[in-house]
């Protein structure tokens, strides 16, 4: 089998789990992950974004690969488990009890 | 201490000349009177039920529930082009012309004509009646009497609305008035990126609003989403509209740009660093044809350098959010009973370029729904002590001035249809 995530991205293979197409899905995962996981995932590829700023800006989404298409998904992962990490302290929104919103319309990639 | 001006009468809520007492809040937990609402507001009033790219094809369509004004709409492109809305019940028996497995969700699609899963009575998309199973078992039926049941329909800016009454001849552009007049002209169709949310909130439909036409809440109930040292410093510093405007039943707000970009970058969490992105939108703000200076008149309206974003609230349940980066961002509120609605929440963007900027608007869209949860889960604990009518009078303060017109509106619409029944001669 082929890498999940493009070659410069090797180092999130391990977290391949989290190329959730969908953010009512990416949610779900994260809302049923713990502290440490979210860390954990937080910590390899917050850096990752970080470095590869370029590559993104130069990622056309026209006829986007599935390894790009992946990685764009693992990243909106990462936006969606930075505010446990960087704001929060938990999974869940403080004070957001039993509340959802869901996404219902999204774009396609 | 003041940073922006006010008019001269030293308030907005005494410019408005609207009362500054405390208000009841009982227009939001009586069952009586959401019955009222229902006909005095939801069957009288345009609906923004869409946008006109929901529809890209003749035959497309989609249903609406309306709920609160005891209707469900289908709203179709004809094969003219034209679109239009009609009730979406049969002429045979009544049954719900357009629905999938479940008959009280939303769907939408593109078809030739709509035919009835009943006994597959047939209309075609301008509402005619074109197919009667059996016909020739009916007495004489005259089918051109049994088309689709049309509803008012009207366009603006590629916002799409309804009014359900017959007799409510003012045209849509009269009706959303002054602002919508000076937001002519901005280029809503560029921005076809859309991200939407929805929610079933326990809580009134007027909470809602309430909880999004102030911001005078945002450094409490959201300082969590701040980094903490800023959070103590946005505490200090409260919050202060740069301007409001009322105009007839609807209002706006127009307000400063916050952190987006920040002074300092220490100011915002890695990730919108990292993204240049946030609450605000991403901060560099994509090509729509015009500048900020150049934006429609009723957009930053007091032309202020910090400016960041407008919300207009147009009666009864509709608001437009236009951010400085060249985003926008609608809420609906579709009541279902006194103290529940369904919130629907969508964020519209010009197209991503590429990978960088996809994520951007991500993040955008993301923060909005964080915030969104604190809020709406916050109003299901407003509604219930409400409810338990243990305190009765609530103060309002300068930045809640448009709560207060959103309630006085609506108890005047509710008073004056009564009146107008009153006088109906008994039939
Ligand atoms: S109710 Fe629609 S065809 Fe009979
Ligand atoms: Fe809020």
């Amino acid at each position: 089998m082929g890498n999940v995530f493009p070659p410069d991205f090797a180092a999130l293979e391990p977290f391949a789990d989290w190329a959730v197409r969908g953010e009512r899905a990416r949610y779900a995962k994260r809302v049923s992950s713990t502290m440490e996981e979210l860390q954990a995932f937080y910590d390899v590829a917050y850096p990752l974004l970080q470095q590869h700023t370029e590559y993104l800006e130069n990622l056309s989404l026209d006829g986007i690969s599935d390894e790009d298409k992946r990685l764009l998904w693992a990243f909106c992962a990462l936006v969606t488990v930075a505010f446990p990490v960087e704001a929060w302290g938990q999974p869940r929104v403080p004070d957001s009890g039993p509340s959802s919103i869901d996404a219902v319309v999204e774009p396609a990639v | 201490m003041a940073h922006f001006p006010k008019p001269s009468e030293g308030s907005w809520t005494e410019h408005f000349k609207i009362d500054t007492g405390p208000v009841s809040y009982a227009d939001s937990i009586s069952p009586e009177f959401y019955e009222l609402e229902r006909d005095a507001i939801f069957r009288r009033t345009w609906l923004n039920v869409g946008r006109v790219e929901q529809l890209p094809r003749k035959g497309s369509y989609f249903t609406k529930e309306l709920d609160a004004a005891r209707a469900s709409v289908v709203v179709v492109r004809g094969t003219d082009g034209e679109v239009r809305a009609f009730h979406n019940v049969c002429r045979h028996r009544g049954n719900k012309l357009v629905w999938d497995d479940y008959p009280r969700e939303e769907t939408k699609g593109t078809c030739r004509a709509f035919t009835c899963k009943y006994h597959a009575w047939r209309y075609d998309l301008e509402g005619k009646l074109i197919f009667v199973q059996q016909e020739s078992e009916f007495f004489g039926i005259d089918t051109s009497k049994y088309g689709l049941m049309q509803v008012q329909t009207e366009v603006w800016e590629g916002f799409i609305f309804v009014n359900l009454d017959p007799e409510n001849t003012t045209p849509l552009k009269t009706y959303l008035g002054k602002f919508a007049q000076g937001i002519d002209g901005y280029p809503f169709h560029k921005l076809t990126q859309v991200h939407k949310y929805r929610a079933e909130i326990g809580s009134n439909w007027k909470l809602f609003i309430d909880a999004f036409a102030e911001f005078y809440h945002a450094p409490i109930l959201h300082a969590g989403q701040y980094e903490s040292g800023e959070a103590a410093k946005i505490k200090k510093y409260g919050y202060e509209a740069l301007s409001y405007d009322i105009d007839g039943p609807h209002s706006m707000v127009s307000s400063w740009g916050g952190i987006a970009p920040p002074k300092e970058k220490a100011m915002v969490k890695p990730i919108e660093r990292v993204l240049r992105s946030g609450l605000f939108g991403p901060w560099d703000a994509p090509d729509i044809g015009m500048t900020t200076e150049e934006l429609p008149p009723a957009i930053n309206p007091t032309r202020n350098e910090v400016w960041g974003m407008d919300s207009f609230v147009f009666f009864p349940n509709f608001m437009l959010l236009i951010w400085r980066p060249n985003w926008v961002l609608t809420y609906h509120y579709w009541p279902t009973s006194y103290n529940t609605h369904i919130f629907e929440g969508t964020c519209y963007f010009v197209p991503p370029e590429n990978g960088f900027q996809r994520l951007q608007q991500e993040l955008a869209a993301v923060t909005f729904k964080e915030y969104g949860l604190q809020d709406g889960n916050t109003l299901e604990a407003t509604q219930t002590m409400l409810e338990s009518r243990t305190v009765d009078q609530f103060p309002l303060c300068d930045q809640e001035v448009l709560l207060r017109h959103l309630h006085t509106t609506t108890q005047n619409y509710v008073r004056e249809h009564q009146l107008r029944n009153a006088e109906a001669p008994v039939s």
